[in-house]
């Protein structure tokens, strides 16, 4: 069986600020990012479908130790946001100092944009959604 | 199915910059196990081992057929077992099952992990390979990250302000610390107190140093032999009563379940429902705590405390020896260590102990100890649990 929405083609997308996911036809629910089955039913039944990339935070931590070959990007604020259509996703938050970033950022209203992790020895480049707040 | 037992063990002193080989490692807990079991390396059918980035370390793959041949077990099937830091444990439930289920009667289980000789910045990237490498590691995930992401919903989820949930989190790390230094095979020696914790250096909000296991060089063997053998090798065999083992999916595929680890609650209801038994029948655990919040959350899956409120458990005493529950009597991941291929190994070895009355002189023995529990999670959601029994 075919994948239906690929990393590449999700990852050439969300390079250009559009979110992709998939759509149940029988239970309607969204999966993003994309898997084979859907996240609820684990029916196959889909269609890829594009988010509005808003949402809000629902958990964060600012992280001072990167792995080997990330270390300059850090501090950076991960955070994991709930999207208006249901699922979380997660990436990085923008507007704020890392090193300011306190648990008052939870419930804040988001939206994605992206950046690219130019990839290292072992994985792939691949864009993350960049957020900011509404 | 018939019963299986825990016949011999083996555990190296857990340790920074180890001198020798992950073979070597392996190699010598192995035979410390066969020799505790009365036997000899020509007895083992099958070796089973946990590692976890071998590749990494030591640009060393395949350490298990390595092993049976250094250790003269000479072209049996020897399997390695990855899942992250649960690597060793998933090694004990298969060797289980293939002695359980007639296959064979005699194996060796062990893991082993020499994580520190790449230092912390290459051994941090290896550990990243755990996590989903498309969709999340770009977004600079690393395992500091996610437990302090589950620290803050652990926080907004129950009800506990941050200033008292990091306070509770530090009495577990000044606990695994105090009972680390009564094990002689523990790789940190060292008091601490919760001010300690508490100031030590941020690694990723809101935890901090002493919140974290340290990465560790070590190795664990364990024989398992079938009733019928352990009877005759042994005076007092340890069964093992009960296995579970489940996945999961990258951190966000989480969010239903969030802070509570679904995969952590199927596996152990596994263990329970096999076994018999229930979380109140438990006298002694090892459960897998590479944070300290993920000490709280883990002793609240495997239904020992109610949700949002282990970490006062910790304050009360509770997983202390002479407690209602006593949980990582051997230091656990954060003072004892935690080399991943062998972690869950080390654990039943510790039980195994436990079980037999063997803890005595070193302090920590659970006085008529029947049951024990052991629990490790490994990557984002790999968890296993094994249940010892000691009849």
């Amino acid at each position: 069986m075919e994948y239906k929405l690929p990393f590449e083609v999700y990852n050439k997308n969300l390079k250009k600020g559009k979110l992709l996911g998939l759509k149940c036809n029988d239970c309607g629910t969204v999966t993003c990012p994309p898997t084979m089955a859907c996240s609820e039913c684990a029916g196959t039944n889909h269609e890829i479908h594009e988010l509005s990339g808003m949402g809000k935070i629902v958990t964060f931590s600012v992280s001072y130790v990167g792995a080997e070959g990330r270390q300059n990007e850090h501090p950076l604020t991960i955070v994991l946001v709930k999207l208006d259509e249901g699922p979380w996703i997660m990436g990085n938050l923008i507007d704020l100092d890392p090193q300011k970033v306190t648990m008052e950022i939870i419930g804040k209203r988001v939206k994605a944009g992206s950046k690219m992790f130019p990839g290292d020895k072992y994985s792939a480049a691949a864009a993350r959604p960049l957020f900011s707040f509404i | 199915m018939r019963r299986v037992a825990v016949i011999g063990t083996g555990h190296s002193k857990f340790m920074y910059n180890s001198p020798k080989t992950s073979v070597e490692m392996l190699s010598e807990v192995a035979m410390d196990a066969i020799m505790d079991a009365s036997l000899k390396p020509k007895d083992i059918q099958a070796i089973f081992a946990g590692n976890g980035l071998g590749d990494f370390e030591e640009g060393q793959s395949s350490v298990s057929s390595y092993v049976a041949d250094d250790i003269g077990c000479f072209n049996v099937p020897a399997t390695r077992y990855e899942g992250a830091c649960a690597s060793g444990s998933m090694a004990v439930r298969d060797a289980y099952m293939w002695v359980a289920s007639g296959f064979y009667d005699i194996v060796l289980v062990g893991g082993v992990e020499r994580a520190t000789a790449i230092g912390v910045p290459l051994a941090t990237r290896a550990f990243c390979t755990f996590a989903d490498s498309r969709y999340e590691f770009p977004a600079g995930f690393n395992y500091p990250a996610s437990f302090g992401m589950l620290t803050y919903l652990y926080s907004t989820t129950y009800g506990v302000p941050l200033e008292r949930l990091k306070e509770l989190m530090a009495g577990v790390s000044v606990q695994s610390h105090e009972y680390g230094l009564q094990n002689p095979n523990a790789q940190i020696h060292q008091a601490l107190t919760k001010e300690d914790v508490l100031k030590s250096p941020m690694i990723s909000s809101p935890i901090q140093l002493h919140d974290c296991c340290p990465f560790t060089d070590g190795s664990a063997a364990i024989v398992l032999a079938s009733e019928e053998i352990a009877k005759k090798l042994v005076k007092k065999p340890v069964y093992i009563a009960g296995v579970g083992q489940s996945s999961s999916g990258k951190i966000s595929s989480q969010s239903k379940h969030y802070p509570r680890i679904r995969a952590r609650e199927l596996s152990v209801q596994q263990a329970y429902k096999m076994a018999g038994l229930t979380p109140q029948d438990i006298d002694v655990c090892e459960l897998h705590d590479c944070f300290s919040i993920a000490a709280i959350i883990a002793s609240e899956g495997l239904g020992f405390f109610e949700y949002g409120t282990a970490g006062e458990a910790w304050e009360r005493g509770d997983t202390r020896l002479g407690g209602k529950i006593p949980i990582n009597l051997s230091g656990g991941l954060k003072s004892k260590g935690h080399p991943i291929g062998a972690t869950g190994v080390a654990q039943v070895c510790e039980l195994t102990q436990q079980l037999t009355g063997n803890l005595v002189d070193l302090g920590r023995q659970v006085e008529g100890a029947k049951y024990g529990l052991t629990d490790t999670m490994g990557a984002d959601g790999i968890v296993v649990n094994i249940i010892l029994s000691a009849e």
